[in-house]
């Protein structure tokens, strides 16, 4: 009786991956059989018309995402070195609950405060200071008037990120037997030396699965993005103007429907996400079970 | 650096000496200890820089919620109706949050709990791998493409909601309560089990009475966390519960309600002052509650563990 209860509970699992597969393609297959693959590259999108393309979105998507996986990455390592490292017991105690919480904070709310304290910010100070340092380099361009851009989009991701990584690489570390950390501090390494030599190589696939989940995490962000970016619709070189993602288009236009290819376009959109969320998310696994490391993923 | 072979100590094995680092190097003098040194301090800076970053930025959001949030805080905003969208209380947001957030965790806490029981005690091998897979992959799910299901499934026909956002949600928070509440069950001591074998009980029994019981305290804490997650998630309520009529209180599930995200995005996206401030003010009241939800379910799990000698 319970037995069959709880089969229940793990078939439902497995049933609403397949409804989720089954009705966003359905949703979505008078697009698809529309545009085809096409709707990859092509980066018109204009509903009025029928005409829709996802080029420029998928680019601005990628673009947002591998900022924050670049950015996020060093300094959640860094974080999850220290608290598993370097901090002593009590700050450890502090600082990690902290860190925790950063990811608590809603997205919408992080996009609120996104547009109102920090584009200005990144507007007024950073985008100016980047383009004078780095200029030279075309994704450093001239800082528009509003700070809604790519650039703070994908700082916004950032901060959702670094979390994600920092708390699991911080339970990779704590794993890592302290007879071998102790070894080589005896044989007189240093704490660096104890890091790049013992902790890091017998960890690393497990960072390489953590940051692939901080990037499934954010590609499929839409609020925060969504508030931030500032919605253009043109490919640009400098990550300083606007631009709109794949899941930030959907959450802007699913309440104002131009017509039926409109929704099924959009349906098309999140497709895509969800292809590009399982495969990260299998990759992710695939190497952390290579590392033998199952606990890793349950948070 | 202290890795590197001393090109005259003489191999140990017929492996080629390049590849074996010396035991002797570390204690050989070589000079550069003060280089090292400093190498090692700068990590020890950058790692600690960046815990001061993140916790500073942590610091500066709720700065920013709690300083332009009281402003607008009052008795009457949390109680009354608004007036117009953007104006006024929000009342029927707070209601609506914790109806659905309600319904929401009334279906995933036992289906999450039945599915880490499952794995735990039923579940083969390879059974126990496919629905673990599938709860990753439920976890891996974007909250866009979750919402979109239940957008087709349900509302495509039927219209908008508060039930259909409390099914999304229900399935964002599903993997997060199955997984926790797996981990929990690990940490039962096998001895327990055995002893309730020992005394003829069934395993049902064994389960309800004495398993579930020992996990209780992290099933709720992962429960509570789960629910904080949800009810700060905005997709679900913008695809399948926004067209709400009136702004009036009301707590019937079948039709669309507000809820305390949406209000903010709503806020956010119209960009007049009136709605600013009183997304500011909405904002402050979620991040409260979530806030206090996160350190009460981090107290009641350390006071759990701790009365459980674990």
């Amino acid at each position: 009786m319970l037995y069959g209860l709880c089969a229940v509970a793990g078939l439902i699992t497995m049933v609403v991956i397949a409804e989720v597969v089954y009705q966003v393609v359905s949703g979505a297959s008078p697009a698809i059989s529309r545009f085809g693959l096409g709707f990859l590259w092509h980066s018109t999108w204009k509903p009025n018309f029928f005409v829709f393309g996802a080029g420029e979105m998928l680019f601005a998507t990628l673009v947002t995402s591998l900022m924050a996986l670049a950015l996020a990455t060093p300094i959640g390592v860094s974080i999850g070195l220290f608290l598993s490292m370097l901090a002593p017991r009590g700050i450890r105690g502090v600082v990690g609950p902290l860190i925790e919480m950063l990811a608590a904070i809603p997205s919408v709310i992080l996009g609120l405060w996104g547009v109102i304290v920090l584009a200005p910010f990144v507007q007024q100070h950073v985008e100016p200071w980047l383009h004078g340092v780095l200029g030279f380099i075309p994704i450093f361009g001239v800082a528009q008037t509003t700070g809604l851009s790519v650039f703070t989009a994908g700082l916004v991701l950032t901060i959702m990120v670094v979390p994600i990584v920092a708390s699991l690489s911080r339970d990779l570390f704590l794993s890592v037997p302290r007879e071998l950390q102790d070894g080589a501090a005896a044989l007189g390494a240093t704490r660096w030396e104890v890091i790049r030599g013992v902790v890091l190589p017998s960890t690393s696939s497990g960072v390489i699965a953590a940051a692939l989940l901080g990037l499934g995490r954010a590609l499929g962000e839409a609020v925060a993005v969504a508030a931030v970016i500032g919605g253009g619709s043109a490919l640009h070189a400098s990550l300083f103007q606007p631009g709109t993602t794949l899941a930030a288009r959907l959450i802007d236009e699913i309440t104002s429907l131009d017509n039926k290819l409109h929704l099924a376009a959009l349906f098309y959109l999140a497709v895509i996400l969800l292809v590009i969320g399982v495969l990260t998310n299998l990759i992710a696994q695939a190497i952390a079970s290579r590392l033998g490391n199952q606990t890793m993923l349950a948070r | 650096m202290s890795a590197l072979p001393d090109p005259t100590a003489p191999p140990m094995d017929d492996r080629p000496a390049s590849s074996l680092p010396d035991p002797t190097a570390p204690l050989t003098a070589s000079g550069n200890l003060r280089r090292r040194a400093a190498v090692s301090r700068l990590l020890e800076i950058v790692a600690t820089g960046s815990a001061v970053l993140a916790v500073g930025v942590f610091c500066i959001v709720v700065y920013a919620i709690a300083s332009r949030g009281a402003s607008v805080l009052s008795f009457s905003f949390l109680t009354t109706d608004p007036s117009a969208p953007g104006v006024g209380g929000i009342a029927p947001a707070i209601v609506g949050t914790g109806v659905i957030v309600a319904i929401a965790t009334a279906i995933a806490m036992p289906l999450g709990v039945l599915v880490a029981v499952y794995l735990i005690e039923f579940a083969g091998r390879r059974s126990g791998r496919v629905v673990r897979t599938a709860l990753d992959l439920m976890n891996g799910l974007p909250t866009v493409v979750v919402a979109l299901m239940v957008y087709g499934l349900l509302v495509v026909d039927h219209g908008d909601s508060a039930i259909a956002a409390s099914i999304a949600l229900a399935i964002i928070m599903l993997p997060l309560i199955a997984r926790s509440s797996h981990q929990v069950l690990l940490l039962v001591p096998g001895t327990l089990r055995e002893a309730a074998d020992a005394l003829g009980v069934s395993r049902w029994r064994a389960v309800l009475g004495v398993v579930l019981p020992s996990a209780l305290g992290g099933i709720v804490t992962a429960t509570i966390l789960a629910a904080a997650r949800a009810a700060g998630e905005t997709v679900p309520l913008l695809f399948l519960t926004s067209l709400v009529v009136g702004n009036t209180v009301h707590v019937n599930p079948l039709h669309a309600m507000y809820g305390m995200p949406y209000v903010v995005f709503q806020d956010l996206e119209s960009g007049v002052p009136s709605g600013i401030a009183q997304a500011w003010g909405t904002a402050f009241v979620l991040m409260a509650f979530i806030l206090a939800a996160n350190v009460g379910a981090r107290v009641f799990l350390a006071r759990n563990r701790s009365r459980l000698g674990l």
